[in-house]
């Protein structure tokens, strides 16, 4: 396959954890106190392998190139918008929606950076905003014939669906692949445990796998080299007579592909767009992703993509009700001391919990949750430090 | 610790234990199966899922749909003092959970976004086993999560949403709306302008970029110009637009003499102060007082907006000053539990909640079709709206509505409105086919099975 003994094991790892995420991510029994805290129903499953793909497009800019783009989120909306529309007016198969998803973003990110490359470093980052809340407000109003404005588009009955038969009477258009619907799932009860096998995260999975395949193939590439000397030292790079702006310009256009098929995908589980999906907090979002997981490193985007969407989903959820049954077997004053000490960081509080996380990654751990991992590796076994990092470790992504 | 839950997934589980003894024998099943419709409760208590803002623009009406729904399950299981249950004219209810069954819930944060809204939605049926989502504070969220309950088989209830569309264009079989919506403000405001105004006005509106920004201008411009009144201009505003200085300077040039704010929010509390800071209120143009208008109110804004609020007109589904049964004993058992009177949101959740477990308990059947079934023309009383009718053909609730005015002296942060009119329901009934709600098909309920 092109690649060497160490990348073909971190593959196979990220394979069997696709593969066994049912399991893995449902580690508590149905029905006790801990199952608050079971990631592996459907939708999420979906969304953390979904995000992961988002994460490691970003990561081929930002990671490699250095190029800060602070409007990612932009090429997903527009990967969605073009997902959705194929939905509408072809077929419900996510095929075709999903191709169309990565060529309209691939063609987005085209323009968008052709122009924001001709500036650097925080201009960069600025232009790329401003696109991204372009499109944002463009969706959210001024478009709203073609994307739907604040309520955004979902496929409807009466959509014409040109190469799919008549629906039966009674029957929703739901996504599939050649019949096999996307939310179909099968439950699996081992003792007190259920585990849920859903066919569309088997399928995202599985695009995930591929787009995480390419991308270690471009970190090992000449071009991925090229890049990363861009991050190193552009100007040096210039005066030996290479113009940077191409490659750059290749990395920009398949970040924003990995994007475009990152939100095909997300309309295939789920068959809605909002104009929010491009807002700048989404941009944002991709980028403590990114940073959380360990920037520059293969594995640490989906990391920590997986980290922020199993916070969003399942931190937001606990509610007071909740707390007081944990705490519950406590006495009267200590109980009531606990909720109030927890209760900011639940519910609504779970953005102060992913920002003091975050805090603490950046502060203690500057190369994300892949440094912590190798920390913790190295507390376990003494190994001889590899040849080309002196130090034994690998240098994290500034 | 709490072994209470028991969902359809813990009778699988049980079933499973039971049968292998201890040996780990894997049963496959269809996810949305062998009960006839999806997330049937099988234990002694049913799950509720509520999905409300508890951050971003709309936090604050989120936290008060969210007392309001504690609120519901206690008195439907019994506890308190039974608040609305009393008043209500279909007495189904026993106050015995629904179908003997207690009820539970789960919550959510929508973030005010379509996309996390149904996240989180998602993740209340296919995790917690939620038969029923309800709540939000938007109609982009709310027509979003209609239409995940409507695939997903499940009863969505619609929180605060005041666009046509959600009962209109994007209406669904298993979605139902209690509140009211553009269309009726502009029907109910309409008669009242013209007492106060007179009939030969000149309007000029700012309106919201956005979805709801448009079906409330459509409508109140309809309603106001087949009376009499011209619109001058309408221009749109930026939904982050925070000085709207720029849109109040144009206004005094156009020979308009009444200004229309299709604002919701805070975009309402900014243009309001603008405008009463520019000093539109204290001008003459055409030989008349000029005046501002605000199709849609909520306490929340008013508070927000202060003195400037005092004197306009606006409408609203609900006021806690209402003096009928069930207004009193829902201010009653509401302002007992949290210290204060509930808010038009909180009021129109609490109803939501109280009608779903009717109709389940009418029908007998948690199936979702079934409570279609039994909420498709079910007319009701005494939930502090007067008589009113839950349409069967777009799943709309018909009621008077309330315009409103801001009060010249008020006697606490809480008491900002009054109300001026209660608008006959006969005066705000519309054909379902009509053109602002043309474009829509309910299709047929889905019980996700």
């Amino acid at each position: 396959m092109g690649l060497n003994k160490k990348d073909v094991t971190l593959l196979i790892i990220v394979a069997i954890l696709c593969l066994f995420a049912p399991f893995i991510l449902n580690p508590f029994p149905e029905g006790s106190a801990m199952a608050q805290f079971n990631a592996g129903y459907p939708d999420l499953m979906q969304r953390l392998v979904i995000f992961g793909i988002f994460a490691i497009g970003f990561n081929i800019l930002f990671g490699l190139t250095g190029y800060l783009s602070f409007g990612h989120a932009a090429f997903l909306g527009v990967g969605s918008y073009a997902a959705i529309w194929m939905m509408k007016l072809l077929t419900m198969n996510v095929i075709p929606a999903i191709i169309i998803s990565v060529l309209v973003a691939g063609l987005f990110s085209l323009l968008v950076g052709w122009i924001s490359l001709r500036r650097s470093g925080i201009y960069f980052s600025i232009l790329t905003l401003a696109f991204a809340q372009m499109s944002y407000s463009l969706a959210y109003s001024v478009l709203t014939p073609i994307t739907g404005g604040e309520t955004g588009l979902q496929p409807k009955v009466n959509d014409p669906r040109i190469l799919d038969g008549a629906l039966a009477a009674g029957e929703t258009p739901r996504a599939n692949l050649f019949g096999l619907q996307m939310n179909e799932s099968y439950e699996m009860a081992v003792g007190g445990w259920v585990f849920t096998f859903n066919a569309g995260y088997y399928m995202a999975a599985v695009v995930m796998l591929i787009a995480f395949y390419i991308s270690i193939r471009i970190f090992r590439s000449p071009f991925g080299m090229m890049l990363r000397a861009v991050k190193s030292n552009q100007q040096r790079l210039n005066y030996t007579g290479l113009n940077a702006k191409p490659y750059t310009l290749a990395a920009f256009v398949i970040s924003g592909m990995y994007a475009g098929l990152a939100g095909g995908l997300l309309v295939a589980m789920d068959t809605q767009v909002g104009a929010e999906r491009m807002f700048w907090t989404a941009s944002g979002e991709v980028v403590l992703m990114t940073i959380l997981g360990g920037a520059g490193t293969l594995i640490g985007p989906v990391l920590g993509a997986g980290f922020i969407k199993y916070m969003e989903n399942i931190v937001s959820k606990i509610n007071k009700s909740i707390l007081e049954q944990w705490f519950a077997f406590m006495p009267d004053g200590i109980e009531d001391l606990l909720i109030t000490l927890v209760y900011p960081f639940i519910g609504k509080g779970w953005h102060l919990t992913l920002g003091i996380l975050f805090m603490l990654v950046v502060i203690f751990l500057p190369g994300g949750l892949v440094e912590g991992g190798q920390r913790v590796g190295r507390l376990f076994k003494r190994k001889k430090p590899a040849d080309d990092k002196p130090d034994g470790r690998t240098t994290p992504a500034e | 610790m709490s072994n209470t839950k028991l969902t359809r997934r813990g009778l699988i589980k049980t079933g499973a234990v039971a049968g292998a003894a201890g040996l780990a024998l894997p049963t496959y099943l269809r996810a949305d199966g062998h009960a006839g419709f999806l997330n049937a409760p099988t234990g002694d208590t049913v799950t509720l899922g509520f999905n409300v803002p508890q951050s971003g623009p709309y936090a604050d009406e989120g936290a008060d749909e969210l007392r309001a729904y504690e609120l519901a399950v206690e008195h439907l299981n019994g506890e308190g003092d039974g608040g609305l249950m009393n008043t209500f004219t279909s007495k189904a209810l026993q106050g015995n959970g629904i179908l003997g069954k207690k009820v539970e819930y789960v919550t959510g944060d929508t973030q005010t976004k379509s996309d996390a809204a149904r996240a989180s939605a998602k993740s209340m049926i296919e995790k917690d086993g939620a038969i029923m989502i309800t709540g939000g504070s938007s109609s982009g969220v709310a027509v979003a999560v209609q239409a995940l309950c409507q695939e997903a088989g499940v009863i969505f209830m619609a929180g605060l949403t005041h666009s046509n569309d959600t009962t209109g264009k994007d209406r669904r079989a298993n979605g139902f709306r209690h509140f009211f919506n553009s269309y009726m403000s502009g029907a109910a405001l309409a008669p009242v302008l013209q007492n106060a105004y007179g009939s030969d006005r000149k309007a000029y509106h700012l309106t919201a970029d956005y979805n709801w920004g448009y079906t409330t201008e459509e409508a109140v411009r309809t309603s106001t110009e087949a009376m009499g009144w011209e619109t001058v201009n309408t221009v749109l505003t930026p939904l982050t637009q925070t000085d709207f200085s720029s849109y109040i300077a144009p206004v005094l040039q156009s020979g308009a003499d009444v200004l229309v704010l299709n604002h919701y929010g805070g975009n309402m509390v900014n243009s309001l102060t603008n405008a009463v800071q520019f000093g539109l209120r204290d001008k003459q143009v055409n030989g008349k007082n000029f005046e501002i208008v605000v199709p849609l109110y909520s306490r929340l804004m008013a508070k927000g907006a202060g003195a400037n609020v005092k004197g306009i007109f606006g409408s609203t589904n609900w006021h806690w000053s209402l003096q009928d049964e069930g207004s009193k004993a829902f201010v009653q058992s509401f302002g007992t539990k949290y210290g204060f009177p509930p808010s038009q949101a909180a009021h129109t959740c609490y109803v939501q909640a109280l009608l779903y477990a009717d109709a389940v308990e009418r029908a007998g059947s948690f199936n979702p079709c079934a409570v279609v079934e039994a909420l498709e023309g079910f007319e009701f009383d005494g939930m502090g709206n007067g008589p009113t009718l839950y349409r069967a053909e777009d799943h709309q609730c018909f009621k008077d509505v309330l315009v409103v005015k801001g009060k010249e002296n008020p006697t606490s942060e809480f008491d900002l409105l009054e109300i001026v009119e209660v608008t006959p329901v006969e005066q705000v009934t519309y054909a379902p086919d009509h053109p602002q709600f043309a474009g829509g098909s309910l299709g047929t309920c889905n019980p996700g099975a």
